[in-house]
């Protein structure tokens, strides 16, 4: 069994997945907040 | 907590806070990574499988910490009716969800090969597992309730995630209250069971990881204040 199959596949699914959430959120924010300053009268 | 309580004044120190939270957390957490993965040795006995605890540790840590946080905001709404409270609630409760499933995968990935099993019906697991339910139901009852208020969530809501808090000394002591394959508190109050040259990367990544965690609430809760923002003008648009 080789240990590092483990390891990697523990840790690229961590990084992809808090790559992905900090970018969803992010351009949530953006998206809104431009949103939001644009439409300002 | 009150002088926070206006979104402008919030606003003004959160969006400078969100960059200064995010990079060092991202470097902090690479360093770490990279440390657990090159630098520190092999587990005697679990072999190179031990450097999955430089995320699993943290993922747990935030699971655990994200529901806290839940707790206190609802604290903060029902007694303290703190107008950001139940805003900060719905921003926690996705990437807490998140990195409970990060901790119930990993955890699963490092037992395979350590235990001979994905998963076993015991204490730690079940009650992280549990855990994990708990968010799915919170962001349910936020999603469902949010637009009936300020963007955050119900009062309904907040008492589930005060009332769901339970469930964190129950993960907490699992391993000692019932027979478990999962090891037993190894590091506590009075210091850590773990070899020196094991766990200095363990700092780097729980403090990385923490740092990105709250630099991602900070740009939920920006993008509720700001939707706010959005939905307050159209309503004034269609009153007239």
């Amino acid at each position: 069994m080789n240990q590092w199959a483990f390891v990697i596949g523990a840790y690229a699914l961590t990084f992809l997945g808090t790559g992905l959430i900090s970018l969803l959120s992010w351009r949530a924010m953006q998206g809104a907040e431009s949103r939001a300053s644009a439409d300002r009268p | 907590m009150h002088r926070f309580a206006n979104p402008a004044r919030f606003l003004k120190i959160a969006r400078p806070l969100t960059a200064w939270l995010f990079w060092p957390g991202l470097v902090l957490l690479l360093t770490g990574a990279a440390c657990g993965l090159f630098v520190t040795p092999a587990d005697y006995l679990q072999g190179d499988t031990v450097r999955i605890l430089y995320i699993h540790v943290p993922a747990a840590w935030l699971g655990m910490g994200g529901w806290t946080g839940i707790a206190i905001a609802a604290l903060m709404q029902l007694v303290w009716r703190h107008p950001l409270a139940s805003i900060a609630g719905r921003a926690i409760a996705m990437p807490g969800a998140f990195f409970t499933a990060i901790c119930l995968i990993t955890g699963s990935i490092w037992g395979r090969p350590t235990w001979g099993t994905w998963w076993e019906w015991d204490g730690r697991m079940t009650s992280m597992l549990v855990l994990l339910f708990l968010y799915l139901g919170y962001i349910a009852l936020a999603n469902a309730s949010a637009r009936q208020g300020n963007g955050g969530v119900s009062p309904v809501t907040a008492i589930f995630g005060l009332v769901g808090a339970i469930n964190i000394p129950i993960i907490n002591r699992s391993v000692v209250w019932w027979n478990s394959l999962h090891q037993g508190p190894s590091i506590t109050l009075r210091g850590s069971s773990i070899d020196g040259a094991l766990l200095w990367p363990l700092g780097f990544t729980l403090i990385g990881f923490t740092l990105l965690f709250a630099a991602i609430v900070l740009m939920r809760m920006r993008a509720i204040l700001a939707q706010n923002k959005i939905e307050a003008r159209m309503q004034r648009l269609a009153r007239g």
